[in-house]
Parts: C-alpha cells; sequence; structure tokens
C-alpha cells in the first residue's frame, strides 16, 4: 500500500474544532450574521445584560440554520468591547456544537480584533483590514493578523476614502494584494476581499450603480488575483428598505445571484432567511433585478411602489384511531404479527405487572409473538415490508420495559456485593455492527437489515452513514462484536469496502465480515474483497438472506462448512472472472475513436433551449411531483418483486403489497399535506460544442462568445468511450458523440441538473425516537421515489417548455418509466460516464450547493441520499448506455485531458478498469 | 556540513526517547535534583526534570549521549517545563533562562560530539517547547466555562523567553510538542516569530507535533487533527506531527490522515504503547519498531522516534528498522484551484 503523491492545492482553509475548507464545488460560503450587536438588536440586549448563555444560544441557532463561518462583533459604544469579544469568544469554546465551525472576528477596532485573536485556537478570518491609515498601519496589522495564523478580509479602503468606483475597487485590492504577498509573506489565498457593498435605491443618482460596480469589481478581482477569494456584508445593499423584509430578502438573493456567478465566495447573511431567486414573485425579481443592474432610472421609485403588496401562510395537523378485547398475551402477539403500536405501551404495561419480572414479558409473550413473525417470514408468508412493522412493536414494547429491567440488575448487583458473591449474568445476544462506509450517505437497505436480524434477536450495533474503518473497527473490539456488516451504494464505497477488510486482516480481527448494498455484487465480493480478508466474506443480496446467513456464520457446527462453502464459489467466480476478462476483445482507443456514433450533422438543426444559464426551483409542488412517481424500484427496496401495478394483484405478495402501497401513499399524503420535504431542483443549459472526440467545451459564462458561433473554450466535460471490440456496424459510443462538433461550425447545447429533496432529517428522528423503523425506513423511501419523480417531472418539462426540443410529445408514465422520450440524462458515475468527478463540473455550472443545499462527499455522493444529478442532451440518436470495461490507452489520455494524476483516475475508475 | 532539510530529503531522520524514562533509571532522590546549588531551596524540587540541567548536567549530558550512540540524529533539549508558568510551581521563575539555556549547551555540546566523530552524519538539536500546566482555551472551573486561569499575552511572554534562551544556546531547530490546547502552541508560534522579527536573526525552522488524547481523534482542546494542521499550518513548520498520549498501535491512522493533508515533512514519535495498570511502559523496542517500520515502508514518515516509556534500545531498533526505507516525499502544492 504505497502511498502515491499526494496534491495539496491552494484552498482557503479556515478551522474551528473542525476544519473548513473552500473548495471551488461549495460555491458560496454562509458566514452567521445574527452574533453582531449590530445588526442584531436581540443579540446587542444580550450582551448589554451581561446574559452571555442566552447569546450563545444565538450563535446555535445560526449553525443550525446552515452558518458554515461564525461572524462575532462588538462594536456598541456602550460595551467594552474588547472584553465582551473575549468573554464570548471564550465561552463558545466550551459549546463544541458551536466551536465546530470557525469564528469572523468583526471590528472596526483593530484592538478589539487582536482581543479576540487571543481567544480563538482555530484559524479564524479576521474581518476587517484596510489601508484606511496607510500604508504602515495596514501592513502592522497584516502582520499582527498572521502571526496568529488568521485569513484577513481587506475593505477596499485607502487613505482617500472607501472606493466606491469599479475603478477604485480594482486598484486597492491589487495595491493590497502587492503588499500582503510580497511584504508581509500572506498566502494569496488567506486574502479574502470586500470590495464594499453599499446602499443602492437610496434616491441619490451616484448610489444607482453601487451594486453593478460591485459585481464587476469581482470579476475583475478573480481575473487578476484568482486564489483570492470575495466576501461582503449583503445586507447593506437594501439599508434603504429597512422594515420591509420581503422586499429586502428579495433584493439580497438578486444581488447574491449575480454576485455568486461573478464569483463572490462568500457572505455576511442571515443564513435562514434566504429565499430562491427563481421563487421570488417576478414582478419583484424584475423590479429588484431593474435596481441592482441599474437597467430602469425609475427602478427604485418603482420598487418602493411595489414594497406595499405582501403576505405569510400558517400550518395544521392531524391523527386517526381503531379496535381491541382477548388476554394481554393475545394482545401483544396480535399487535406484533399486525404491527399495531396503539396499544402497545398500555399492554406492556398489564403485561409487567402480571409477570413476576419484566424479562419475563419479553421471554414470554414477546418472544412468542416474534417467534410467530419469524415463522411467517421464512416460510415466505409474511413479507419484510410486515416484519419491520412488527419490529417496531417489539422495539417499543422493549423500551417500555427496559427501565425496569435495568433496576432488577441493579439490584442483584447490589445483592451480589453486599453478599461478597461473583455477578456473572448472561453475555447477552450475538452483536451484529452495521454500517455504511465512508464517504457514502446512503442506508435504506442497512437499516432494513437491521430491523431484520434485530428482530431475529441479534443485538444490532448501527453507526449510521459515512463512517471511517477505524471507527468501524475499533467499536467492533470494544463491543466486541460478532459479526461486522458494511453497507455502499456508491462506486467509490467498493475501494472502501476493500480498505476494511484489508485493515481487519492487518489488525488480526477473525470475525466475518458481511457485504450489501445496491453497488455490491457477489463478482466484486469474490474477486476484490474476499481475497483480502480469509476469516471470512460473504456478499450477503437482500435481508431476508441476511437471517440465514448470520445464523450460519453463528452457529459452532455450521460455520466451517459454510464458509468452506462460500470459499470455494468466490473462488470459481475468481477463476470465472480472469477467464472471462481474457475472452473479450478490445480496441485501442485510437480505433474506439474512430468506430464513433455516425450522426449526420450536415443535417442536423440544433434547437437552442429557451434560455441559457441556470434556473432554480424552491419548494416545487410535491402534489405534482407525485404524479410522476415510478413505484417499482419502491417494492424492490422492500424486496417486494414484481411489476407495478400487478405487484398489488399478485397471488403470493399482492395483498401485503396492496397493503405497503396504501401505507405509502398515506404517508406520501401526509408528506405532501404537511410539507415534510421541500423539492429543490436547478437545472442549466449552456452552449457547447465537441471537439470530435470526447471532450465537451461549454461555454458557461454565456455570452462570452459570439452568438451562434461554435463553442471552442470554457469548461471541459471529458466523456469516457466503449472500447470492448462490437459487432460490425455498431459504434463504440461516447456521451460526446452526441454534441456536434465544433468543426461543423455551428453551436450545440448541453443541459445539467441536480434535484433534491431537503428536510428528512427531522422526521427521520422523530421516527427513530418513537423506535418506529417502519415509517423510518417508508419515508426513505419515498423521498428517494419523490427525487426521482421530480427529475422525471423537470426532465419532461425541460424536453417540451425548457429546451422544448420535443415540443409534441405526449407520453404516459408507463412510457416515461420505459424511457421512450427523445434526448436522455445520465449521471456522471453511472454507466454512460461513470466518472464520478465530473459531478464537480456539474455542481459548479449549476451552483448546485447553493441553489438545492446538496452537499458532495469526499467520495462524490449526495447528501441528503435523495438527490439526483446529471446531464441533458437533446439530441434525437442519443441513448443511454454503459461504457463498460476500459483499456489503459483511453484512461491515460482521460487523465491528461482532466489534467489529473493517473493513480487519481485509476482510483476513480477502478470499477471499469479492464486491468489490475 | 548538510543541512537537516538536506538530510530530510534523502533519508528519514530519528528523533530520540523519553528523556524522563531515562532519568528515573538514576532513580533521583530529592537531593539529587537539589544538588549543591539549589540544597537549601524553600519547597520540594522533586521529578522538576528541568531543574537537572543546572544540578546535574552529567546526567542529562550523559542521557544524550545514549540517544545519539543509539542513533538519533535529533535530540531535545531538557527544557520541555522551562518556562515561567510551569516553574512557579516551584517557584523557580527567575531560573528559566538559565535552565533552558544550560538544556540547549548540554544537548548543543553532546551533539557536537557526536557530528565530529561523522561529519557526513551531522546530529541537530531541537529545542524542546512544552505545553505548559495552564491552558489557554479550556477553563480549569466546570461551573464558569468562560474562565481562565492565564492570558495568551502571558504564555506567550514566557515561551518569548525560553525561545530567546534556546537560540542563544544554538539549538538547530524548535519543536512546539505536546500540544494538548492548539492556543498554547499559537502562542509559542507567536512568541517565535515575534522574537526572530524583534531581533533580526535568522529564523530556526519550527517542527510542530499535537497530541491526539484518546479514541475520539480529537486533542484535548476538542480540535480534529485538520483543524489542528490548519490552525498551526502558519507557523510554515518544516514538519508536523504527533506525539505522546498513544502507543503506535492506536497512533497510525491520524499518521496515515496527516501524511496525506500536511504539505511539510511528517514527525512521529509514540509512546511505548499505552501504559499498563501501574502506569509502566511495557512496549518492547522491537514491537515499536515494527509499527513504525510499516509506516515507513508506507511512505508517511519523514522523522521518527519515540515518546514517553521508549529508551535508547527503542531509539536503535526503530532507526535499524527504517534505515533502508526511503522517506515520505513532500506532496506537490498546485497553484490553481481546480
Amino acid at each position: 500500500m504505497m502511498s502515491s503523491t499526494t496534491t495539496i492545492r491552494p484552498f482557503l482553509r479556515l478551522a474551528g474544532l473542525e476544519p473548513l475548507i473552500v473548495r471551488p464545488e461549495m460555491n458560496f460560503v454562509n458566514i452567521g450574521e445574527r452574533t453582531n450587536v449590530t445588526g442584531s438588536k436581540k443579540f446587542a440586549r444580550l450582551i448589554r445584560d451581561n446574559k452571555y448563555e442566552e447569546a450563545l444560544s444565538v450563535a446555535r441557532q445560526q449553525v443550525e440554520n446552515g452558518a458554515q463561518i461564525l461572524d462575532v462583533n462588538m462594536d456598541d459604544a456602550l460595551l467594552e468591547g474588547e472584553k465582551a469579544m473575549q468573554t464570548f469568544l471564550n465561552l463558545l469554546q466550551s459549546e463544541p456544537d458551536i466551536a465546530k465551525i470557525p469564528v469572523m472576528i468583526d471590528s472596526s477596532k483593530f484592538s478589539i480584533i487582536e482581543a479576540g485573536l487571543k481567544c480563538v485556537q482555530g484559524k479564524c478570518i479576521v474581518n476587517s483590514i484596510s489601508m484606511k491609515e496607510g500604508e504602515d498601519k495596514f501592513i502592522e496589522q497584516a502582520i499582527i493578523c498572521k502571526s496568529y495564523g488568521a485569513a484577513v478580509i481587506v475593505m477596499a479602503f485607502d487613505e482617500s476614502g472607501q472606493a466606491d468606483t469599479l475603478r477604485k475597487k480594482v486598484d486597492i485590492s491589487e495595491r493590497a494584494y502587492k503588499i500582503l504577498t510580497e511584504r508581509v509573506g500572506f498566502d494569496p489565498q488567506d486574502i479574502i476581499f470586500d470590495p464594499n457593498i453599499f446602499a443602492i435605491a437610496t434616491g441619490i443618482e451616484e448610489h444607482n450603480n453601487y451594486a453593478v460596480d460591485f459585481i464587476e469589481a469581482i470579476k475583475e478581482i478573480k481575473q487578476k488575483m484568482p486564489l483570492t477569494r470575495i466576501s461582503g456584508g449583503v445586507s447593506n445593499m437594501s439599508f434603504s428598505f429597512r422594515g420591509n423584509e420581503t422586499v429586502r430578502e428579495a433584493m439580497h438573493s438578486v444581488f447574491l445571484y449575480h454576485a455568486i456567478r461573478a464569483g463572490m465566495d462568500m457572505g455576511i447573511v442571515n443564513a435562514g432567511q434566504l429565499v430562491v431567486y427563481d421563487e421570488i414573485e417576478p414582478n419583484l425579481r424584475k423590479l429588484c433585478e431593474d435596481v441592482i443592474l441599474n437597467r430602469d432610472p425609475e427602478g427604485t421609485d418603482k420598487l418602493l411602489a411595489f414594497a406595499e403588496t405582501v403576505k405569510a401562510k400558517g400550518k395544521a395537523e392531524v391523527k386517526d384511531e381503531a379496535w381491541r378485547k382477548g388476554t394481554v398475551e393475545a394482545r401483544l402477539s396480535h399487535s406484533l404479527v399486525n404491527g399495531i403500536t396503539d396499544y402497545i405501551d398500555a399492554d406492556t404495561e398489564e403485561a409487567r405487572q402480571k409477570y413476576p419480572k419484566p424479562l419475563d414479558v419479553i421471554e414470554g409473550p414477546l418472544m412468542a409473538g416474534m417467534n410467530i413473525v419469524g415463522d411467517l417470514f421464512g416460510s415466505g408468508k409474511m413479507f419484510l415490508p410486515q416484519v419491520v412493522k412488527s419490529a417496531r412493536v417489539m422495539k417499543k414494547s422493549v423500551a417500555v420495559l427496559t427501565p425496569y429491567i435495568e433496576a432488577e440488575k441493579e439490584q442483584r448487583r447490589q445483592a451480589h456485593l453486599a453478599a461478597g458473591t461473583n455477578n456473572s449474568e448472561a453475555a447477552g445476544a450475538p452483536k451484529i455492527l452495521l454500517a455504511t462506509v465512508k464517504g457514502d450517505v446512503h442506508d435504506i437497505g442497512k437499516n432494513i437489515v437491521g430491523v431484520v436480524l434485530g428482530c431475529n434477536g441479534y443485538d444490532i450495533i448501527d453507526l449510521g452513514v459515512m463512517v471511517p474503518t477505524d471507527k468501524i473497527l475499533e467499536t467492533a473490539r470494544r463491543e466486541k462484536v460478532d459479526i461486522i456488516g458494511l453497507s455502499g451504494l456508491i462506486t467509490p464505497s467498493l475501494d472502501e469496502m476493500v480498505h476494511v477488510a484489508r485493515e481487519m486482516k492487518r489488525q488480526d480481527f477473525e470475525l466475518p465480515l458481511l457485504i450489501g448494498g445496491a453497488t455490491t455484487s457477489r463478482m466484486h465480493t469474490a474477486v476484490k474483497i474476499a481475497p483480502e480478508f480469509s476469516k471470512g466474506v460473504v456478499h450477503v443480496l437482500d435481508a431476508s438472506r441476511s437471517v440465514t446467513v448470520v445464523g450460519s456464520l453463528l452457529n459452532k457446527d455450521q460455520k466451517a462448512a459454510f464458509l468452506q462453502g462460500i470459499g470455494t464459489e468466490y473462488q470459481r467466480l475468481k477463476e470465472d472472472f480472469a477467464n472471462k476478462k481474457t475472452a473479450k476483445q478490445y480496441l485501442s482507443f485510437a480505433a474506439a475513436q474512430e468506430n464513433k456514433v455516425k450522426i449526420n450533422w450536415d443535417s442536423f438543426k440544433p434547437v437552442p433551449p429557451t434560455f441559457t444559464g441556470t434556473r432554480a426551483f424552491d419548494g416545487y409542488d410535491l402534489c405534482e411531483i407525485a404524479e410522476f412517481i415510478d413505484w417499482g424500484p419502491f417494492f424492490i427496496a422492500w424486496e417486494l418483486h414484481g411489476k407495478f401495478p400487478q405487484i398489488l394483484t399478485d397471488e403470493k405478495v399482492g395483498v401485503e403489497a396492496t397493503r405497503l402501497y396504501n401505507d405509502a401513499r398515506a404517508l406520501l399524503d401526509k408528506i405532501i399535506k404537511e410539507k415534510w420535504l421541500t423539492a429543490r431542483a436547478v437545472i442549466g443549459f449552456w452552449p457547447a460544442n465537441s471537439d470530435g472526440k470526447d471532450t465537451v467545451w461549454v461555454d458557461t459564462a454565456a455570452g462570452n462568445t459570439r452568438a451562434d458561433a461554435p463553442v471552442r473554450e470554457g469548461t471541459r466535460l471529458e466523456f469516457l468511450r466503449q472500447q470492448v471490440k462490437k459487432a460490425p456496424g455498431q459504434p463504440n459510443m461516447s456521451l460526446s458523440d452526441f454534441i456536434l462538433p465544433a468543426e461543423k461550425g455551428k453551436r450545440d447545447h448541453i443541459g445539467a441538473f441536480a434535484v433534491t429533496m431537503q428536510g428528512i432529517e427531522e422526521h427521520i428522528k422523530r421516527f427513530e425516537a418513537h423506535f418506529d423503523d417502519y415509517n423510518k425506513i417508508m419515508l426513505q423511501a419515498l423521498a428517494d421515489r419523490l427525487a426521482e419523480a421530480f427529475t422525471e417531472l423537470l426532465h419532461a418539462r425541460v424536453r417540451k417548455e425548457f429546451w422544448a426540443y420535443a415540443g409534441e410529445e405526449h407520453l404516459s408514465n408507463d412510457q416515461l418509466i420505459r424511457e421512450e422520450y427523445l434526448g436522455i440524462r445520465p449521471a456522471p458515475g453511472y454507466p454512460a460516464c461513470p466518472d464520478h468527478t465530473e459531478k464537480r463540473k456539474l455542481f459548479t455550472m449549476l451552483d448546485a450547493t447553493r441553489q438545492t443545499g446538496i452537499v458532495l462527499t469526499e467520495s462524490l455522493a449526495m447528501f441528503p441520499a435523495s438527490s439526483v444529478s446529471g446531464w441533458y442532451f437533446a439530441n434525437p440518436e442519443s441513448k443511454y448506455f454503459g461504457v463498460g470495461k476500459i483499456e489503459k490507452d483511453q484512461v491515460e489520455d482521460y487523465a491528461r485531458r482532466k489534467g489529473m494524476p493517473l493513480e487519481e483516475v485509476e482510483r476513480w475508475l477502478r470499477p471499469v478498469l479492464e486491468y489490475d | 556540513m548538510s543541512t537537516i532539510q538536506d538530510c530530510l530529503k534523502h533519508r528519514i531522520l530519528i528523533i530520540d526517547g523519553a528523556m524522563g524514562t531515562m532519568i528515573q533509571r538514576h532513580k533521583p532522590t530529592e537531593a539529587v535534583y537539589r544538588g549543591e546549588r539549589f540544597k537549601d531551596w524553600h519547597t520540594d524540587v522533586k521529578n522538576n526534570s528541568d531543574i537537572l540541567n543546572l544540578t546535574q548536567p552529567a546526567i542529562i549530558g550523559g542521557i544524550h549521549r545514549e540517544y545519539l550512540e543509539a542513533g538519533a540524529d535529533i535530540i531535545e533539549t531538557n527544557t520541555f517545563a522551562s518556562t515561567s508558568i510551569p516553574q512557579s510551581d516551584y517557584g523557580l521563575e527567575p531560573y528559566v533562562t538559565e535552565m533552558a539555556l544550560a538544556g540547549a549547551r548540554l544537548a548543543r555540546e553532546a551533539a557536537d560530539e557526536y557530528t565530529k566523530k561523522d561529519p557526513s552524519r551531522p546530529r541537530f538539536v531541537a529545542g524542546a517547547i512544552g505545553p505548559m500546566n495552564k491552558t489557554l482555551s479550556l477553563s480549569p472551573d466546570v461551573n464558569n466555562p468562560g474562565f481562565r486561569s492565564v492570558t495568551f499575552d502571558e504564555v506567550a511572554n514566557a515561551y518569548y523567553e525560553e525561545v530567546a534562551a534556546l537560540v542563544e544556546g544554538k539549538v538547530d531547530l524548535l519543536l512546539i510538542e505536546t500540544i494538548f490546547d492548539t492556543l498554547n502552541a499559537k502562542a509559542a508560534i507567536y512568541a517565535i516569530k515575534k522574537y526572530f522579527r524583534d531581533t533580526g536573526k535568522k529564523e530556526l525552522p519550527i517542527m510542530i507535533s499535537g497530541t491526539i488524547t484518546d479514541a475520539s481523534g480529537r486533542t484535548l482542546s476538542g480540535q480534529t487533527l485538520e483543524a489542528f494542521y490548519v490552525s498551526v499550518a502558519h507557523a510554515r513548520p518544516l514538519s508536523v506531527g504527533l506525539n505522546c498520549a498513544l502507543g503506535a498501535a492506536e497512533m497510525r491512522s491520524h499518521i496515515e490522515e496527516l501524511s496525506q493533508i500536511a504539505a511539510c515533512y511528517t514527525s512521529a514519535y509514540p509512546n511505548a504503547g499505552l501504559p499498563n495498570a501501574m502506569g509502566e511502559y511495557d512496549e518492547q523496542p522491537e514491537q515499536t519498531a515494527h509499527f513504525i517500520e510499516e509506516w515507513a515502508a508506507n511512505g508517511w514518515v519523514n522523522i521518527v522516534g519515540g515518546c514517553c516509556g521508549t529508551t535508547p534500545d527503542h531509539i536503535r531498533h526503530i532507526a535499524q528498522h527504517v534505515a533502508s526505507i526511503a522517506p515520505r516525499t513532500l506532496p506537490v502544492m498546485e497553484s490553481e484551484l481546480i
């Protein structure tokens, strides 16, 4: 395991208790503004009244609302600023949930800044220093900031005053940059410019172009000093609309939309209060735009006139009820088998009083009920959704009994202590540790496995998602678990699983390792994971299979034979794989490129989209989205196999499928009615041409090139091409084949999208608190379906309305599911373009993190898990395909094109490499 | 003579092992600590290792020579607590400059002796700067989390004094080590930078070594490893690494991570395992060496050695095990964002 050479990029790096690396794909960093006595009356009052504890809750709220940096300002004439700053920051250090993010120390008095710097262990930002008192003072302050290791915001301010024109903003920034980098020794990436956001729409004509000057200044600064960052206090700009939050929020959002596109990296904003650009009432948006972009001399008056027309909304909630009679045992059993939780607390309590010991309730009626469930499941008479519901009932009942059991245990312990005897209580059920590996956020399947095994009497330790190897193994050791189960959905997770297996070998683990999750396979397990760890690696296809596998592994008599059987099977698979590998013939990359998809471009008329650039959607109507749900995968998630809607009347699973479907519809109605989830999306279109090979040039700064001229510069998207030798007449496809080559002299377009369902966490937490795995998994599965449905819906609107290349299309949902439409929407990381790293470009082009809240993990999984992203290709000949395996010559060319080290490319593409 | 930067390019350098463990081998009594000079001191000074620089220079010099003999390329001065704040426990604040200066000279003398024997293999002296017994990020009073028992300026001034003495004693490097509160380390960095600015002397290379205290993977003051690294990177250190609190087994994953994120050289000097019930370290030299050899083979480290519980024997084994292994290569620093 020699480490390959690492590369380190010049990102701005900050730290609280945790690091904050400002990478390009973050697009925009929110700086929380409420812990500022000049901006928040509440915070100012709390500080003045010495209520620092309460003031901390303001900070906590900012973090909870998504602030990534905390701006702290104590500039108040009534306060002793230095002392207030130190007191607050010292207290803040003792709150790990706040102190995890970096602090921005904000003051116009440098002594307050330095006082703050003396209290913070992490790497801060100083806000701000400038040349207003001359170069010497500036240098002195910069040296001090540097010796505390802080990054600095430099205000565009010099001896002659604050820069209010484009020219002055850029000139002052350049002068400061030169001084900081050449004379003070600052790293460029530790410099953040604030080119001054002034109030506009004040009625004074000279102020009208302030926002435009700021935006233009950003572009020029970024072009001249690309490693520096741009920040600004956004709320200044709308100062003249004080008191009218609707207009102010709209102005902020419109302003940010344009400023971020120009290169603004971070801003002081009220993280909880930003409206989405596309959701602003169109008339208001236009008025804001006119004022901000200074397009209408009457703009200010029109906006003022409009400002009087706005309102707010409300909420409501509902409940339901039914059934009752029989002995308490019968009732418990009935509740378990039928998954009814309504009476379980009362029934459990009744049983507890009836039986001599609380444990007797578990070992008696509850286990009897679960045995029935197990038998029914084992004989195929009960299905996964029901089992999960039963488990929920069981968990709830056990939760009622646990305090009593613990109290008894303690009594016995005390008795033993008093008597001086030994306490040797049974070790309890076998323990199974489950985790979704590092970099991956998907956990529906893992949750189901946990529940099913839990019902079968195993003690489940679920470490959740994105769990590093060390934590898995350390927990396994500490908790003395009997089996480790790993899950993952995206391809980089496969490598991570290999890593876990290797570490298990290195650390001499003896326990078996189970592999599961959508991206895993028996073949991958046999070829890549099993050879790394000899004490047993088993691929588990689904939750129902997990019970028998775990049973065999934990049975002393069966284990050896079982593992031997698996070993032989995997050995055979491995050999098959090696044989198969040589059987397929591959073309050289050059030959594959020659054999591209032949499209008659000369008769091709590219259809331009109705707009270029991006458009975001926030809070899209879930009701409309639900119409587009493809229910097939929903049933697969629950391990009920069959076509929808036939599955509802299926002889074997029909009844349960119908019940599950009804439950799902009911929950879906609730999700829609009570707005549990927020549908967010961003789509975009840009002029694009291919280079005739595998690169697509995209003009992301739309408008840079002459209209209709082909695109030969801008963002480069790189695609992979099939290399396996095809039957005569069959092309070796690459997605780039579906974009018009620049040499044809005309421009084509490409589109992209990112879609997500936000807001699932609080509901998941609530279900977890109620031990309700059934609804938790149901909700996760529905959120996935809704994200897919929203994607389908948007794609339809793209075809008919936004790109409008297929205006005549009338397709049923069934036809959509069968992909009978024109044009495709392949996703980076999936078969047609298996490289996940292109997703970074997609996110940058769409500004997707800011527009939708989706965050990319280090393995480039999207969080929240219910998210979809991909490219739009409109060409009528475009179709889905799998790239399949590729050879080293292509990978080398690809690495060169991407400017990425070969080893790194190979790491990301490992699943599709034809060679080792 | 080649500089430490030259040496680091070509091989893994060895830093010495524990000072405390070696002092204890002499089973020094209160009288030994006091020596002639402090025989009438008003308070006990037993276990104040740094006073031995003044009272028992032969013991300290002897330990340095044992480590040099075992193959250490870098030896640490016995000045871990030669600052006014910890020495105030003994009322010895007036002597800290003398203590640090004597500590530096003892190590200098020993190192020069060995460099002279084999000039092709220069030995270096690292001025050891410890974390102090008072911390800037943590309150000693659970009921008053905003309280601090010391200020940044007090800590920085104390370090400044020590740095001045170490530089005067001609150390080659300054080693800020066993950092469990990053803010104390930042005060040390602040003091070092200020000292060289004030005096106009040529800045000495800085080594930084943090301490991950337990399985949480964080420093005592709550930072993750990467947050810690980001927070001290402005020192532009020659190396950054980890020492103390953990044995090699527990330190491994952190060293792996650090090797991926550090722009400078990396160092690692773990304890000889975790202490047993008696507070003693049992890990045998070949065991420690075996762990460290694997790190070296993985290309994770540039400077290795030992902390609590390690002995010249540990260092000898470590040196032998990594002798033929190439050092970690420095990461490529990109100048563009994408």
